[in-house]
């Protein structure tokens, strides 16, 4: 087991490497990023500054050795060996230690990538675990009650309203939960982010309710008819029929043996899903206006601050491959024939 | 009067569907007593183990309509409420199913399913089920029962999940045991032990015992009854002695000259019986058999094409299906040659 696991990880750091890899010669092999710090009253002499103290001016092989480098034991910007020695003695407080997994430095907002990401995930991290909750319990909860219902009309009504709510676009959903519900009935205060450490539990709750819920409709569309489908496959399974011919009443023979069949395999779904939601809900965060991980995104990428969005891909990457290698550990609890090597 | 200890009259099981309403099996009927087999012999989809589920309550009333009347140990089974019915099942009648893999939950260890069984229909400790498992694990002859209790079915072979199987449905001591082709999945050899098993198990109980299988040579080996079963229908019914030496209809014949033989020429060619059994959503006016019957053609006035044969007499406890006059038939072997 522990050596699956130290196997897995080890597969999947190569893998963050590759990805890494990819991303970096992208951004910074394809664009001219001195060029994009430079900014609007650009100068070739400042342009040539830059690029020196940025260590642009360096291979691409180079910088990205140094780039691996920071990410394993940190490093200090600017990045230019000379300059920041002078630097140092002059200015002090303007070299940046940037301690390890250094995901960079964003020259456009003055700070490292780290501190950008830390400060804006705790939004992200919050509205992905109340969507997560609230799609898991709702879409769970339908799908069953659909399969067990299948073709009656409750079965029909909950089909059609999920293909409807499916087909909806998030910023839709988004905007009229924003215009309506907060607006227009003002059924709760206008959604504005506060944390846990500002307003206690029950304000950080109600305050996240709208942009997770509209977060969370669109994934429950999905698990609703994800989970009708694998529970009609298990109750129409042999092992239903032997727990029937056993005398186990109905109760029993959905409950225990057609669910336990039929949600395992959501588990590694549903892990995937909140993984891949960590990286940020770019739609639902700008709709609403929550500084979380996608509304950086989306700023980073107006500002073309190509160090915070190579940061932010390497977060949602890991994010999934650590999901990955949770959920597949987890497999080998709940399915018996799943044997870790 | 005593009936019969199982009696089952003019059993219909219907499956209405938005295609019309399949007729799985129509006007059955047949008897077993206690310590008695019953062979059920019929090729895929003759209704078989439709008619079987019937007797257990298995099918539900949502999507299947069962009709005519189940007689089990003076009880009448149709029409009884889910609850009474739950509490015969498993307990009284019992059922053993043609793969043992699916037919056990990938996800529970068998000891727990098998206790499961006894714990529904005895109100007792789990310690006493579990050592009532693990008594019946050893009685089917399943080696260090003890260990072997807390496994999951991918860890036993498919011989042993059916053992489990066996216990499982033998752990309340049933009084009538539907095996539906319970060898159907498993190796020639293990076959034979399984085979055995049932019926030590069977004399050492009493119980009676259904087998459903398509394999005569289980037939042969088992049953005290045949029924042989065409397109949802009894076609010959009778001792197993006598229907399987003096067959009296074209479809019996075909599945007895289908069995490969391996005694004669070794490049005798293996006789199917050609084509294919009827829709049961559309079921031919006639005779079920006759657009396969090679023999129709000895009854006069085109009458299996027209008129579905009556399940009569021929001899004492002998019935058959089937329109061609005895005597033609007098002479077996002269028919075993094709009727030429």
């Amino acid at each position: 087991m522990i050596a699956y696991a130290i196997r897995r990880i080890l597969v999947g750091i190569v893998l963050l490497l590759a990805m890494v890899l990819v991303v970096f010669v992208l951004f910074f092999a394809a664009g001219n990023p001195a060029r994009d710090i430079c900014g609007k009253y650009c100068t070739p002499e400042k342009l040539a500054n830059i690029t020196q103290v940025y260590g642009y001016n360096q291979p691409i092989s180079y910088q990205f050795g140094q780039f691996v480098q920071g990410l394993a034991v940190g490093r200090d910007y600017p990045v230019d060996d000379a300059y920041r020695a002078a630097l140092e003695k002059s200015n002090p407080d303007l070299v940046i230690h940037c301690p390890a997994p250094c995901l960079g430095y964003s020259q456009h907002s003055a700070m490292t990538v780290n501190a950008a990401v830390v400060k804006y995930a705790p939004v992200t991290i919050s509205l992905a675990i109340y969507a997560f909750i609230i799609w898991i319990v709702f879409g769970v909860l339908f799908g069953v009650i659909a399969a067990v219902f299948k073709g009656k009309w409750l079965d029909r009504i909950i089909v059609g309203v999920t293909l409807v709510v499916y087909a909806l676009p998030t910023f839709f959903i988004g905007t009229f939960l924003l215009q309506f519900v907060a607006i227009r009935w003002k059924l709760v205060p206008y959604p504005r982010y506060v944390s846990i450490a500002d307003g206690g539990v029950l304000n950080w709750i109600i305050s996240l309710t709208l942009p997770a819920l509209t977060l969370a409709l669109f994934y429950m569309a999905a698990y609703v008819r994800i989970t009708r489908a694998f529970v009609l496959e298990s109750l129409s399974e042999d092992y239903i029929r032997t727990a029937r011919a056993k005398g186990l009443s109905e109760r029993v023979v959905l409950f225990k043996h057609g669910l336990r069949a039929a949600l395992t395999p959501l588990l590694s779904m549903a892990g995937l899903d909140f993984a891949a939601l960590l990286a940020g809900a770019v739609i639902t965060e700008a709709v609403f206006t929550y500084q979380g991980l996608g509304f950086l995104a989306v700023i980073s990428n107006q500002n073309a601050d190509l160090p915070v969005l190579i940061g932010l891909v390497i977060v949602a990457g890991a994010a999934v491959i650590i999901a990955n290698i949770v959920v597949d550990i987890l497999y080998a609890y709940v399915d018996p024939r799943v044997r870790l090597r | 009067m005593s009936r019969p200890f199982l009696s089952v009259e003019n059993l219909a099981v219907h499956f209405p569907t938005s295609d019309g309403i399949v007729r799985a099996t129509d006007g059955l009927s047949y008897t077993l007593e206690r310590g008695k087999t019953l062979g059920i012999v019929g090729e895929s989809g003759s209704g078989k183990s439709v008619s079987s589920s019937a007797i257990l309550g298995l099918h539900r009333n949502t999507s299947a309509r069962v009709s005519g009347q189940i007689w089990f140990d003076g009880t009448e089974l149709i029409g009884l409420s889910d609850d009474e019915m739950r509490a015969k099942r498993g307990k009284d009648v019992a059922m053993i199913f043609q793969d043992p893999l699916s037919a056990l939950h990938p996800y529970f260890r068998v000891g727990d399913q098998i206790s499961e069984a006894y714990l529904v229909h005895n109100r007792v400790p789990k310690r006493v089920a579990r050592a009532r498992t693990i008594e019946m694990l050893a009685r089917v002859g399943i080696p260090q029962p003890e260990r072997r209790v807390d496994d999951y079915p991918h860890q036993f072979s498919g011989g042993m999940r059916q053992r489990v199987m066996i216990a499982m449905a033998l752990i309340n001591d049933p009084i009538l045991l539907i095996a539906d082709e319970p060898t159907t999945a498993l190796d020639v050899t293990i076959q034979a032990q399984i085979l055995d098993l049932l019926q030590d198990l069977q004399r050492e109980f009493d119980t009676a015992l259904i087998m459903i299988t398509h394999d005569l040579g289980v037939i042969a080996e088992v049953a005290d009854d045949v029924l042989v079963m065409y397109a949802g229908r009894a076609v010959e019914y009778g001792a197993a002695r006598e229907l399987l030496t003096k067959p009296a209809m074209p479809y019996t014949w075909g599945l007895i000259q289908s069995i490969p033989d391996v005694t004669g020429p070794l490049d005798r060619p293996l006789r199917p019986i050609p084509g294919n059994p009827p829709s049961l959503l559309d079921p031919p006016a006639g005779c079920p058999f006759f657009a396969r019957c090679e023999y129709s053609r000895f009854v006069p006035d085109n009458r299996c094409a027209r008129e579905l044969p009556e399940l009569l007499p021929v001899a004492e406890g002998h019935l058959k299906r089937c329109h061609l006059e005895d005597d033609v038939l007098a002479d077996y072997d002269a028919v075993l040659t094709g009727g030429n």
